[in-house]
């Protein structure tokens, strides 16, 4: 019955026809997406293909120039500021920098959210703060400063300050980049237990294919502004694409090039350049 | 051609530049109701904007007025009216160097300092973490800072402009002999409370508290989120604020002390 | 917890330093403390010039200050400056023949009332007006008397009381 419900549920993030521009560089060209209720979903490409962007535009903080975002039926770029603000109460999102306030301990990062939103006693709030600490395992930190971290406990810290507000989507951007092998391990479990704990909706954005291929319900490969394939891990593996062949199994050339678009090499290095 | 083209894109810049800047004000203005309710956080800011600022008030405060004292000394003695000393040190300090010293001490100080955090805050996406958290960094972070500032600048500006009375009188009458009486009688006689200490001091200080605030955390909201932007913001911090207090104490002290009609 | 109370007290201490600042400027610096209400009472006195005396300048007797002027007008009858005086109340019982000068403090100081004490034993009640006065010298009048005190000399040994230039 629930298992039913949960597959013809409508989908919590709906993304259509999008199109995003800097300048006058497409981002994303018409690009549709769907990310489903109470799954994790990874969003991979490679780096510079706007999967930053992406989640910026799911959070509102870029606005497109076509196209709608939906979380829950509600278009989040129509949305009254205000609207837009308790909206985003729903919304976790782990930056890729982690993002932690570097004046305040590990224990007001995390207590930030709570006290900025709610009007809480201190016992409570300290309550909170060791149980999200408890989750990602730091709640014997608490004291330290975020210049005191390691990279993977600055990210983990972060982790438990997005998920202060229980929220019911979580965004991750390029969660395991630059993590030794044992942090990655934590972080993979982590983001499957909080997805399926707290019951949230997961984003994972990463060009990790292996560890985001190893949680994610659903894969999206995005690339040149548009979605070039979409599928269950099993799926993409299987995948004749050429494309999707050559970036799930890491091959330096193929239809993606290794090289940025340039003129000639034996050209460029003839010339006598300016800087020279 | 192209010099008027790239004239004309820098003018452009410039005032949409100002556009930001008092969209940024009126943010700012428009959630002051959300940081007076939190004084807790203006007291924090308080202490690095005004606290930390005190040993260079204090000390730049000492110099300027013994500096007055002998240069004021060396003048007048040659009318025989060195016991205008007071007057003359009171007026310049309370009319214009103390408002106007302590706003320029205030943005290499204080006001360089708060570019530079809230700069660093927007590129290691502290501000755009916040906001996802459905927290104004308009209203969280550069607000206490700018309410605290406008309240810091005028106090600098009083202690800075009492210490350099004192400083005077230092020089004045505990070195070259002006007669300690004449020295605050004098000064008494021509200081008025409500021309030169309310326009001078407080009015003065008030206007230029709210231009070197506006500008430090506007340049720091504004700044490109790399260390050579971080680096720009902060001159410009100080540079723009520096020109503003010059300019606007020009102003101010033809529409408060007249001179011109 | 302790260093928060640090930065407390230590925003405390530097309000209250800047408060204090500002009430030093106000009451020792423009001196607001000496004019109004503090007891002081009032004499009057009139002066065919009063020169560069000034509200808030300071009256003294014998060099040392006993007041301040409180009000400069013109007494619409005579034509005369009318002085108003304000003598702290420590400073009571004046002779009422004391006599006032408009004096000037060096040679381009400012100018203040000096006041010299007679020697009757009748004294001043709040609102006498001062008998005898000496107007400010004006250094333009100075100088054109002394010119024409010089023509009149050399016009003088001349002997030609008739001539006139
Ligand atoms: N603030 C910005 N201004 C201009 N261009 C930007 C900015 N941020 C990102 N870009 C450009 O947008 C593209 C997508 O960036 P991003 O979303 O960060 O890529 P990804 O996260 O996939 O690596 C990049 O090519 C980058 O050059
Ligand atoms: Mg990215």
């Amino acid at each position: 019955m629930s298992e039913f419900s949960q597959q013809t549920a409508p989908a919590l993030v709906r993304i259509r026809g999008l199109s995003f521009r800097r300048d006058t560089r497409a981002i994303f060209d018409n690009v549709d997406l769907d990310i489903p209720r109470g799954k994790v979903t990874a969003i991979m490409g490679p780096s510079g293909t706007g999967k930053t962007t992406l989640l910026r535009l799911i959070g509102a903080q870029l606005r497109p120039q076509l196209g709608r975002v939906e979380i829950d039926g509600t278009d989040v770029h129509r949305l009254s500021r205000r609207d837009l603000y308790v909206l985003r109460r729903r919304i976790g999102m782990l930056f890729q920098s982690g993002a932690l306030f570097t004046d305040l301990s590990v224990f007001e990062n995390v207590a930030f959210p709570l006290r900025e939103h709610y009007r809480l006693p201190e016992r409570l709030v300290r309550t909170l703060v060791l149980m999200k600490l408890e989750a990602v395992g730091l709640r014997g930190a608490r004291e330290l400063m975020p210049a005191e971290l390691s990279g993977g406990m600055a990210r983990r810290v972060a982790l438990a300050r997005a998920i202060a507000l229980d929220p019911l989507l979580m965004m991750y951007d390029e969660p395991f980049t630059g993590q030794d092998p044992i942090s990655m391990g934590v972080l993979v479990k982590l983001i499957r237990t909080l997805n399926d704990a707290l019951g949230m909706t997961s984003v994972v954005v990463s060009h990790d294919v292996a560890e985001a291929c190893s949680i994610a319900d659903y894969v999206y490969l995005i690339s040149g502004g548009k979605v070039v394939a979409h599928g269950t891990p099993a799926e993409l593996g299987r995948a004749d694409s050429p494309w999707v062949d050559q970036f799930m199994h890491g091959l330096a050339d193929g239809p993606v090039p290794f090289h940025y678009p340039a003129r000639d090499y034996a050209a460029d290095l003839l010339e006598d350049g300016p800087n020279t | 051609m192209n010099a008027l083209a790239s004239l004309g894109r820098r003018t452009l810049d410039i005032l949409a530049r100002m556009g930001r800047a008092t969209f940024c004000l009126l943010q700012i203005l428009s959630g002051l109701h959300s940081v007076l309710i939190r004084p807790r956080l203006i007291v924090a800011q308080m202490y690095s904007v005004g606290v930390l600022s005190l040993p260079i008030i204090l000390v730049s405060g000492l110099f300027v007025g013994m500096v007055l004292g002998l240069q004021g000394y060396t003048t007048l003695v040659d009318f025989g009216a060195a016991e205008s000393l007071g007057t003359v040190v009171a007026l310049s300090l309370v009319r214009e160097l103390g408002p106007v010293v302590a706003a320029l001490l205030y943005a290499g100080r204080a006001g360089s300092a708060l570019t530079a955090e809230i700069g660093l805050m927007k590129a290691t996406e502290q501000l755009a973490g916040m906001e996802m958290m459905a927290v104004d960094p308009v209203r969280r972070v550069l607000g206490p800072r700018f309410v605290a500032g406008v309240f810091a600048v005028p106090l600098l500006a009083a202690i800075f402009t009492a210490v350099g009375i004192l400083g005077g009188y230092l020089v004045g009458v505990g070195l070259l002999g002006v007669d300690d009486g004449a020295y605050w009688s004098q000064m008494q006689a021509k200081v008025q409370w409500g021309k030169d200490i309310l326009n001078g001091v407080v009015l003065k200080s008030v206007i230029f508290g709210v231009v070197a605030n506006w500008i430090a955390v506007f340049e720091g909201y504004d700044a490109v989120p790399t260390s050579a932007g971080i680096g720009r913001a902060t001159t410009r911090s100080v540079v723009n604020t520096s020109l503003a207090v010059l300019g606007l104490d020009f102003i101010l002290t033809a529409l408060l002390f007249g001179g011109i009609r | 917890m302790s260093t928060s109370r640090i930065v407390e007290t230590l925003v405390g201490l530097f309000v209250a330093l800047g408060i204090v600042a500002l009430f030093f400027l106000s009451l020792q610096v423009s001196g607001i403390s000496q004019l109004g209400g503090e007891r002081s009472y009032r004499i009057y006195a009139r002066f065919e010039n009063v020169g560069g005396l000034k509200v808030r300048s300071p009256v003294s007797m014998a060099g040392v200050r006993i007041g301040r002027v409180g009000a400069i007008s013109i007494d619409p009858q005579t034509f005369q400056a009318l002085v108003e005086l304000r003598i702290d109340s420590q400073f009571a019982d004046l002779p009422v023949d004391t006599s006032a000068k408009i004096l000037t403090s060096g040679l381009l100081g400012e100018q203040y009332v000096g006041l010299e004490a007679g020697g009757a034993d009748a004294v001043l009640k709040d609102g006498s007006t001062l008998k005898l006065t000496q107007s400010a010298l004006v250094l333009e009048n100075i100088i054109g008397q002394f010119l024409f005190s010089k023509a009149a000399e050399g016009s003088g040994s001349n002997a030609a009381p008739a001539a006139k230039p």
